[in-house]
């Protein structure tokens, strides 16, 4: 394992927790602790009744530190599940992003064009500016946003990734 | 979750998930009387503390109580050792009490030290009523958001209905699984307040589930690596004291049944007799030649219980590189974490061990004779260097001559051994010779200097007429001096055998091997008069600088019944040998001072 030159690898993981105070903290601090890398986290509670909530991750590290992540992920006491969808289960990853550009003329009708190509929505718009929501891949919403760089992008927010496993049952 | 929870008899219906309405009868009683009565549902019989603004409540509750002892110690960080040294010494879990703010905040050592060597501690911390919480008011400070990377959990109950179910889930999660420190944070309206309390049986976690049980297929290929081993060596840690007595006669069986030989790390010591000649001693960075050389030789590593911490495994691409390797551990987030193994077996060491001794004797297993003798024949010659050899004086105390003698002058006695951190630690785990589990008390893992005095405290509360020694050093010791107090309060008869060298000797020599002999702020110019300082404190003091006077002096400290401070003045320069310096394999050690140990400058960037 030591001779190999390190491959890192980019990984999406799901972790099923009990929404209780500071588990948030957890989860990140963890990451944090252990010089793990986080590339987006998406957390929400998901079964109000249950007060369950999941947290997504994207992180990238060796196979052996992605190893790590999920066990060290699975000794923390309100976690549920742990899934890793990049190397378990095949998963569906999207990510929804808000994106704003700023112009006029020719550059306003080709932010516009792209916008359509790429299946955004317009959300908010202004005689000079649109706010473009657009869902898809990570890498998507990535390139959506270096086409818009040069015709007026002023502001992004992104959500983060969510993913689920393709197929009938659950995580 | 689970539908028994709310089965009758139990009181659970305060469950905050299954939301069901409270149980008629269940008992009321305020915040600071159901930590009380908690304690008792759980067994507890002393608590270590120190009082405060915040927690006034519950000390007031204790005030009334009967079959719980409180022990004052001088300082948060004193109780959470003691707890620590009780808890290692009985295998229950220790519990302390402190208050908020600086309460806390001094005993966040103690449960790092915890956590890192995975003794059971319940620390329950009083904290500012919920409505000054992120005021910053008077002693306030975030204990759980500063305690949640030393601890296995932790919680702050704000609503004292969620109260009894939190301490029973806390004494839950420290003493099962891999166990460790939780922290309890109960803000001091929490504690007036009234609620109901439900009893221990009632409470079910419904995530925490630490798997125990082994899977039985690894097991059959475990022993049948064994079996097929050539050169196979057990590689045994503190998993098998935490897992209690019984993983370590089972260990003793297996060991003996197969005539392997055995190995173990700082934190093992004690779980297999170290008079029996398959013992090898200690293993790692001060280990014993035979040790290392196994380890680095051996076609089969049977680690059980520890981790392949870097004090064991040196430079981590050259260790054992020719074995395949079996690891048995509670915690699956220790395999595969620092060495690759070929066999994990995730379970409690017990369990595994029943099983492995059950299909070794049921499948009528055999080793493979010839070659186990070839290797015995092996050891042999390693174990013909002496390692742990040093050149005594007639004029000058060597520190391995003065742990030797502490160790015969006590031999067959009911004799219980804690340390602070540094050469005297490892003199001590070299040299003194441990038959029983849970008589050894060091910080392996966070290396805390301070922590062999309380721990004592500890373990003497624990044992009170057994004979509890802390082998020290002049520096560690002065870290943790306040409970000292302590034990004079308690009658506590400790006895703090302090290796004085004047040196914080560790850093003294790897000033010497790694930085040119440049010793940089390691010498302690000014010391107090141990002698003096004991009579101070109430306690006897000892003082030995002759070899000659040592025995007399060592049972003068054995036969008195109260606590002692013995300065026992060494050599100034000896270094602690055998050692592997950073950055080198097992079969690169160096043996003394003649050896050329000049490190790489790889190695010189490792601790």
């Amino acid at each position: 394992m030591q001779q190999k030159m390190p491959r890192t690898e980019r990984h999406t993981i799901a972790v099923l927790v009990d929404n209780e105070a500071g588990v948030l903290a957890r989860v990140v601090g963890l990451f944090s602790g252990r010089g793990y890398n986080i590339e987006s986290l998406t957390v929400a509670e998901v079964d109000h009744a249950a007060h369950t909530s999941r947290v997504t991750i994207v992180t990238s590290g060796t196979p052996e530190v992605i190893e790590q992540i999920e066990a060290q992920l699975r000794r923390l006491v309100p976690v549920h599940r742990v899934v890793n969808w990049t190397t378990s289960t095949p998963g569906i990853e999207r990510e929804m992003a808000l994106v704003k550009v700023s112009g006029s003329g020719e550059k306003r009708v080709e932010a516009m064009r792209i916008g359509e190509i790429f299946r955004a929505h317009v959300v908010d718009t202004t005689h000079n500016s649109f706010v473009f929501e657009i869902t898809g891949a990570p890498f998507k919403i990535d390139q959506f946003i270096e086409l818009m760089r040069p015709l007026g992008l002023v502001d992004v927010s992104r959500t983060g990734v969510a993913a689920i496993s393709r197929g009938p049952e659950a995580m | 979750m689970d539908k028994d929870e709310n089965s009758p008899g139990s009181a659970a219906a305060l469950d905050k998930y299954s939301g069901a309405p409270a149980r008629e009868g269940a008992i009321q009683l305020s915040g600071a009387e159901m930590v009380i009565r908690a304690l008792k549902d759980q067994g507890v019989k002393h608590i270590f503390g120190y009082p405060g603004g915040a927690v006034l409540p519950i000390y007031d509750a204790l005030f009334a109580a009967d079959g719980i002892t409180h022990v004052l110690c001088r300082h948060e960080q004193g109780a959470a050792h003691a707890a620590e040294g009780y808890a290692r010494s009985t295998g229950k879990p220790g519990v302390v009490l402190v208050t908020s703010g600086p309460g806390a905040t001094n005993a966040v050592t103690g449960l790092t030290d915890a956590l890192m060597d995975s003794i059971p501690i319940v620390l329950l911390s009083g904290q500012v009523a919920t409505h000054l919480i992120g005021t910053d008011a008077f002693q306030e400070c975030d204990t759980v958001g500063i305690t949640r990377a030393c601890t296995k959990h932790n919680w702050l109950v704000k609503d004292v209905n969620d109260l009894s179910r939190v301490l029973h889930e806390a004494f839950q999660i420290a003493t099962t699984g891999r166990p460790g420190p939780v922290v309890v944070d109960i803000p001091k309206d929490v504690q007036f307040k009234k609620g109901a309390y439900i009893v221990p049986d009632s409470v079910r976690h419904r995530t925490y589930k630490p798997k125990t049980d082994p899977e039985l297929g690894a097991i059959v290929k475990a022993i049948d690596m064994m079996a097929n081993a050539k050169k196979p060596l057990f590689y045994t840690g503190g998993g098998i004291i935490n897992s209690g007595p019984q993983a370590s006669r089972l260990m003793r069986e297996l060991v003996q049944l197969t005539g392997f030989p055995i190995t173990s790390t700082l934190m093992g010591l004690g779980a297999y007799p170290a008079s029996d000649p398959q013992w090898l001693g200690l293993v790692g960075m001060h280990g014993t030649y035979e040790s290392n050389h196994a380890m680095h030789d051996c076609d089969l590593m049977i680690c059980l219980g520890a981790r392949f911490d870097d004090r064991v495994t040196g430079k981590i691409d050259l260790f054992s590189p020719n074995s395949r390797k079996i690891h048995l551990d509670i915690d699956p987030s220790q395999i595969n974490k620092n060495v690759r193994v070929d066999l994990p077996i995730v379970a409690d060491a017990a369990k595994a061990l029943k099983e492995m001794l059950h299909f070794w004797k049921t499948q009528r297993r055999k080793v493979d004779a010839p070659a186990l003798r070839e290797w015995w024949k092996q050891i042999d010659v390693w174990r013909a260097k002496k390692s742990l050899s040093f050149r005594n004086s007639d004029t000058i105390i060597k520190p391995q001559y003065a742990v030797d003698r502490l160790y015969e002058l006590t031999r067959g006695r009911d004799v219980y051994i804690t340390t602070e951190v540094g050469q005297h630690q490892m003199w001590a785990a070299q040299r003194f010779k441990f038959e029983e589990p849970n008589r050894w008390m060091t910080s392996g893992g966070l290396g805390t200097m301070g922590y062999g005095l309380p721990a004592a405290v500890g373990v003497q509360v624990a044992h009170p007429d057994s004979l509890v020694i802390d082998i020290a050093g002049e520096a560690s010791v002065q870290m943790t001096m306040q409970e000292m107090s302590t034990a004079v309060q308690y009658d506590l008869p400790i006895k703090i055998f302090i290796l004085n060298n004047e040196y914080m000797g560790m850093v003294r020599q790897w000033q010497q091997l790694m930085h040119g002999g440049r010793y940089s702020h390691s010498y302690s110019e000014a010391l107090p008069d141990f002698v003096k300082l004991a009579e101070a404190y109430g306690a006897v003091g000892i003082r030995a600088d002759k070899p000659a006077e040592l025995d007399a002096k060592i049972l003068e400290m054995i036969d008195v019944r109260r606590p002692v401070l013995f300065d026992c003045r060494v050599d100034q320069k000896e270094n602690c040998y055998p050692m592997i310096p950073s950055g080198a394999a097992h079969n690169e050690m160096i043996l003394s001072d003649a050896d050329d140990g000049t490190p790489t400058e790889e190695g010189k960037m490792l601790v």
